[in-house]
């Protein structure tokens, strides 16, 4: 602990200095006198997008200790000019709640209760399905044309994903033969 | 818009401070209402009367931008005598098929020239009949005094620039719109002539040379049965007064999600490859010429059509594709009818979905038939979803309200559902594409926490398993996967794929792997591989053009450093427009490009061949962009038009008209046609409809979103600060119709359709107005959508009460105008749920489930 | 003195012992513009920490955290006015009134005169600042404050409010709150350009027209010597929830401040004296 001197006595700054009624300069403590916003602790700042709606405000993200400290607008964007709405200022505590689940969960038909599951397990009982459900659907022909694709398979989500997550989503599915793969877009 | 989209109302406020007027129209009196000049209250489902009565103001007024509806949109163009009107038909355009309940568009064309459309419906459909370019012996109607031509293209319409001929597009609009008055806006919209009257005033005189007037709309306009319509209106209300491709003008869609936009653009949906090619649908016999031929067409720059897909092509199976094997366009699936999300979910309860995945999604509170959403999901064999909270899309087996009311339970529900955790933003690289087009980079700051991945390594990481498990397969269909382009770089403890490698095939690269500068170099013979020729351009030079962040304060307002837009780093599209045929800005005022005497230049990237002066002429049989004159700025559209009348690419008719919802309180005035006749219904077991009219449902209801959540939840009641803002499901309604049906302001509410009930908080507000329709009084009940039975905040779902009932351009349901009933008080608990609705359904005289 | 506790005040951080401090800082929260989003309760929350403060539909129309607290330091408000009219009359006359409401930072801050611990203390930026190493939970300043804007929380017994984000001043950044809002409806900085600026946006909208603009907290002569928070509304303070005439609960005490400040210096003795043990 760092040594106290008398002379930061509130007591005594309060009777010898300028703030005579012990409100403001005299009044402060030593935690006040230390306090700077945590943004400036940050090991680094990363320039980011909001993730809600479609405006696309630009965000800077505070990292310290491999943890977001910060979350905030990002004043050199000409769409947002630093400023954000109430979900982007909320965008901390999207990364950050302690409610977000961050384990994969299993539920097994008929089931009553999610279950653990490693993700490499996951993975790969995914890929087996995927393969499966792609050959039980799989149409060669339809109605005398032929459509060389699968009716098993169909997804639904990249409103909220990157481009590139959207490319591979795409690319991927098309080269199985899936084609109802759909997003917000049509909703 | 300050509600969903606030920050980026900024500049609306920014423009009022500077004199702009503001209307909002809506059928409530929102946070927009609050800062606008005026608020002016609409029933829902009702805008083509209002916007097609601008239109008929501006027509019938002599208000058009004449020099510009005349050299930039198809005005002039001379149709089809064989089209009939939907006021010769009583709603009905020619062509309509009451068996197949569908459009055959062939009456809809020029009258010298066939259209392939940029957008919309195309390789579906064969070709309509090629009518012989420059006919001469094509007969004009009786007593005419204009004189029609043969226009300079070979293959455009004839042409009277007198816009007096009683089959060009002008005359034909302003038939087709005569009966849209403001009586009519009073009846239908319950709009005041003096209301009516002030709006019209307000555009005109804000359009023209020196002014430009913007529409701003969003869901409230897509999500009806005639909702492309809604649109297509607007779009004739623009053209006609000279307000689009110019700055301050357009017909801005404000999107809800971060990258709904890119979504679109490198489309996760069934009809669309990247850059909106279509996807190809099943014929007899295929090949890629013939899939081109039916693409799009010829003029104009989707006449590059072949170097746009077989640059696709070479992105996606890279070596393996070869001219000898039409670059492997056979390996794409094909298309049989609509595949879209709802007939997913039919198909899902028909049993012929085995698995589903859910990426960001939350169609158990997000989706129209909320019950039948959730029967879809517990119908499939096998369920993965991927987000960042338990959403009920995931948890729907135990909490369900199909559980909650004992219709099922979870020992028989035999879904094997998969959670796996996703990374948040800031846990991932990559591009978002805003509502403008915008491709912003966002970097990622740190990895995520445990088990959660990014999207992009899901799938790279599940295409590598599903390869390894084919590997050695001889069966064909196995081919496409097997000879995907699937080696991306990995990076990090988590091997992640490289996003910026995905963006650079987006991009595209040319034999030697050099990154193109942009669309313009692709081409059509195999040598260059581009992922989304749209997106061409966003990885020139090897550098990531969409992370670039020169800040605003340090360039022009236009920002060009900012970002990059699609395409080729254009802020405003077809931005020729604004500027005069001889290439002037049309005022100082709104100057934004303009032709310099050798190039066209400005503040923008100009939307137009650089070097094309305005007095070029295409040859007679100039193909793709040389077929473009150099006064015509709509680029992609085959003659450089604006059309204000479609012949082709709409499935409900070139022009729009006013339908009732689906589900209405009142009949149609206009037509002895009542609803869209070509609208997607479903009528079955937990999608029956309510009847027009009728005591039983006698309200009407829209749906909509508050600042304070997002969409379906799965990012905001999960999060404590933004659900302690808005903690409860809740309705709105006038303080007539609380007195009416006995509700309290801060008590509960049940509302009641043919699909279920659900309960809400009532809050009581002058806001939402009742309307004077057609002689009667209609209520409207506001229903936020946000909550579901997960969450921090839980509550009933607005979209659990909708029909599944779909726009046939679109697919899109009609979730902005239903009907209802209302009564006080909490709804029932358990089997008394269904018996309730059971006994709506009897009452009402709809088919037992 | 005297002034030190009643009127008009020239240099609010000089009189609390600050030599050449900066600008007296301030907000400007101008309602005309604000769209209600609570982007500033957010934003506010986020920066401070502050726990949820419960999840329960008020029935008050958008606003559904009720007032300023413990766990509230930006607060919107939202009034709904309507005039009487038929059905079918879509004339304009629904008004929605919006303010984010936040402490006043007063010139003459009750809740810091009575504090008898010290832990409510003016900063450098004239703004009002309680150190929560220092409050002892006896809640002196929540009866005291004019506006009923600091409090307790149940949890910790500590009392808590708006800080001007004290840390981020500091630091040269401006409060969260002003940062994110939309529409600059919340603006920061030096209270002289504020007042300014505040003056001459009255003016515009009065010659536009809205002669029910007014201002509120501007006047050095009211009864806390001005805030350092002020607010241009569109209505009487009474209908956004504010007192007309807040007068600094001090005023007329001075026996109330020897008495405090009696305590106060005991309480100090009493800290230094803990620091001094533990050497």
């Amino acid at each position: 602990m760092a040594r106290v001197g008398i002379e930061s006595w509130p007591v005594l700054r309060q009777l010898t200095g300028t703030d005579r009624l012990g409100r403001g300069e005299a009044a402060r403590s030593k935690r006040t006198d230390a306090l700077v916003a945590r943004t400036e602790q940050a090991d680094r700042v990363v320039s980011s997008v909001c993730p809600y709606c479609a405006v696309g405000c630009g965000q800077k993200v505070y990292v310290k200790d491999e943890k977001v400290i910060q979350i905030e607008g990002d004043p050199e964007s000409p769409i947002s000019r630093g400023r954000l709405c109430p979900k982007g200022s909320a965008s901390k505590q999207l990364v950050t709640s302690p409610g977000r689940q961050t384990t994969v969960l299993y539920r097994r038909p008929y089931g009553t209760e999610w279950e653990p599951l490693a993700l490499d397990d996951a993975m790969d009982m995914i890929a087996d399905r995927v393969i499966e459900a792609r050959r039980q659907g799989w149409e060669d022909t339809s109605g005398g044309k032929p459509v060389r694709r699968t009716m098993g398979i169909a997804s639904l989500g990249g409103a909220t994903l990157d481009n590139e997550e959207n490319y591979l989503i795409k690319k991927f599915w098309s080269a199985l033969g899936a084609i109802q793969i759909e997003n917000q877009a049509r909703i | 818009m300050a509600e969903c989209h606030p920050v980026g109302f900024q500049w609306v406020m920014e423009a009022k401070a500077r004199g702009a007027k503001v209307f909002h129209i809506d059928p409530r009196f929102t946070r927009t209402s609050a800062v606008a000049h005026r608020h002016v209250p609409v029933r829902a489902g009702s805008d083509i009367v209002l916007l097609g009565a601008l239109v008929n103001h501006v027509l019938s007024g002599g208000h058009d931008f004449r020099d510009y509806v005349l050299n930039y949109t198809n005005a002039a163009a001379i149709i089809n005598e064989d089209f009939k009107d939907t006021e010769d038909l009583d709603g009905l355009f020619s062509g309509y098929d009451p068996e197949k309940r569908e459009y055959n568009p062939t009456t809809w064309g020029y009258d010298s020239a066939s259209e392939e459309p940029a957008s919309g419906r195309r390789d579906e459909s064969s070709r309509a009949p090629d009518l012989s370019a420059g006919d001469l012996s094509h007969e004009h109607g009786p007593g005419a005094t204009y004189e029609a031509t043969p226009s300079q293209t070979g293959r455009a319409p004839y042409r009277d620039d007198t816009l007096e001929h009683p089959r060009c597009v002008y005359q034909v609009l302003k038939r087709h719109f005569a009966r849209y008055t403001p009586e009519l806006v009073e009846d239908v919209c319950g709009i005041s002539p003096a209301d009516f009257g002030e709006i019209a005033e307000a555009i005109v005189a804000n359009s023209g040379r020196e002014r430009t007037t913007a529409f701003v709309y969003s869901v409230g306009w897509t999500q009806h049965t005639v909702g492309a319509q809604y649109i297509r209106t607007a779009s004739i209300l623009q053209l006609l007064l000279g307000n689009i491709g110019r700055p301050g003008g357009g017909i801005l869609a404000l999107r809800g999600h971060a990258s709904i936009q890119g979504s679109t653009d490198i489309p996760t949906l069934y009809n669309l490859l990247p850059g909106y090619l279509p996807m190809p649908y099943a014929h007899e016999h295929e090949d890629l010429d013939t899939y081109l031929e039916r693409a799009a067409g010829d003029t104009g720059f989707w006449g590059n059509k072949r170097a746009y897909m077989v640059s696709l092509l070479k992105a996606w199976w890279g070596d393996a594709a070869t001219e000898d094997n039409d670059f492997c366009f056979d390996y794409l699936p094909r298309l049989t009818g609509d595949h879209g999300t709802y007939q997913t979910v039919l198909d899902q309860i028909a049993g012929k979905v085995k698995g589903y995945f859910l990426m960001g999604e939350n169609p158990a509170v997000g989706s129209a038939g909320g019950r039948m959403q959730r029967q879809g999901l517990a119908s499939v064999d096998w369920l993965v979803v991927r987000d960042l909270n338990l959403i009920e899309s995931a948890t729907f087996w135990k909490d369900s309200p199909e559980i909650a009311s004992g219709e099922t339970t979870a020992e028989e529900i035999g879904t094997e559902v998969f959670f796996l955790p996703a990374a948040s933003h800031v846990e991932k690289g990559g591009t978002f594409t805003n509502t403008q087009r915008l491709l912003q980079w966002h970097h990622k700051a740190l990895e995520p926490p445990a088990d959660a991945r990014s999207d992009l390594w899901f799938m790279y990481h599940l295409g590598l398993r599903i390869r390894e498990r084919l590997s050695g397969s001889a069966d064909p269909i196995d081919r496409p996967v097997l000879d995907l382009t699937w080696d991306y770089p990995e990076e990090g403890p988590q091997r992640d794929p490289s996003a910026a490698a995905v963006l650079k095939e987006i991009n595209g690269y040319d034999a030697d792997g050099n990154t193109l500068s942009g669309f313009t170099a692709l081409k059509d013979d195999g040598t260059t591989a581009c992922g989304c020729w749209i997106y061409s351009g966003s990885y020139a030079d090897d550098v990531n053009q969409t992370a670039r962040r020169k800040p605003g304060a340090e360039q022009s307002w236009v920002a060009p450093e900012w970002g990059w837009a699609w395409p080729a780093n254009r802020r405003i599209l077809y931005n020729r427009a604004s500027a005069d045929p001889e290439g002037r800005p049309w005022s100082d005022r709104k100057a934004y490009v303009w032709w310099d005497g050798e190039q066209w230049t400005g503040h923008d990237v100009p939307d137009f061949e650089k070097k094309k002066p305005p007095s070029y002429v295409p040859p007679p049989d100039a193909k793709a962009q040389d077929a473009i004159g150099g006064a015509d700025p709509f680029i992609m559209q085959t003659d450089g038009k604006g059309w204000l009348f479609v012949p082709k690419g709409l499935v409900d008719g070139p022009l729009p008209a006013h339908y009732e919802p689906h589900e209405s309180p009142v009949d149609n005035p206009l037509y002895g046609q009542q609803t869209n006749p070509v609208r997607q219904v479903f009528p079955r077991k937990g999608n029956r409809y309510n009847p027009v009219g009728g005591e039983v449902f006698p309200y009407a209801f829209t749906t909509y979103r508050l600042t304070e959540h997002h969409t379906a939840g799965g990012m905001s009641r999960f999060l404590p600060y933004l659900s302690e803002l808005q903690p409860e499901m809740f309705c709105e309604v006038s303080p007539a119709l609380a007195a009416e049906r006995g509700l309290v302001n801060g008590g509960w509410a049940t509302i009641i359709t043919a699909r279920t009930a659900i309960e809400a908080r009532v809050l009581v507000t002058d806001r939402i107005r009742p309307l004077r329709i057609r002689g009667r009084t209609v209520h409207q009940i506001g229903l936020p959508y946000h909550w579901g039975s997960a969450g921090i905040v839980r509550g009933d779902s607005a979209n659990d009460l909708l029909p599944i009932v779909l726009d046939a351009n679109t697919h899109i349901q009609e979730s902005k105008a239903a009907t209802c009933d209302i009564r006080p008080g909490r709804r029932p608990q358990g089997a008394a749920l269904p018996a309730l609705v059971r006994r709506y359904r009897r009452i009402a005289g709809i088919p037992e489930d | 003195m005297e002034n030190s506790l009643y009127g008009p005040l020239a240099n609010v951080a000089e009189d609390a012992g600050y030599t050449d401090p900066p600008a007296r800082a301030g907000f400007f929260t101008d309602t005309s513009v604000c769209i209600g989003c609570k982007a500033c309760e957010v934003a506010c929350k986020e920066w401070n920490a502050i726990p949820d403060d419960g999840f329960a539909l008020t029935g008050m129309s958008y606003d559904n955290t009720g007032a300023l607290g413990a766990s509230t330091w930006r607060h919107v408000a939202f009034i709904e006015q309507t005039a009487p009219r038929e059905v079918g009359d879509s004339a304009g006359s629904t008004r929605w009134l919006m303010a984010s409401d936040v402490c006043k930072h007063c010139t003459h801050a009750a809740c810091l005169d009575v504090c008898p611990t010290g832990a409510l203390f003016r900063t450098e930026f004239s703004t009002v600042v309680v150190q929560q190493d220092i409050c002892n939970g006896c809640a002196y300043c929540v009866s005291a404050c004019p506006y009923g804007v600091i409090d307790r929380r149940e949890d910790d017994g500590r009392a808590w409010k708006c800080t001007m984000c004290y840390d981020r001043l500091g630091d040269g950044m401006e409060p969260a709150c002003a940062k994110a809002c939309p529409t600059d409806s919340i603006q920061y900085g030096p209270l002289d350009e504020l007042r300014a600026r505040a003056q001459e946006r009255l003016g515009d909208l009065h010659r536009e027209g809205v002669a029910e603009a007014r201002l509120y907290g501007e006047d050095e002569n009211d009864g806390v010597g001005g805030t350092g928070a002020l607010f241009l509304l569109l209505d009487e303070p009474e209908a956004y929830g504010l007192p007309p005439d807040p007068v600094v609960t001090t005023r007329d005490l001075p026996a109330m401040w020897k008495w405090a400040g009696g305590a106060a210096l005991a309480l100090a003795g009493g800290v230094a004296a803990s620091f001094l043990g533990r050497r």
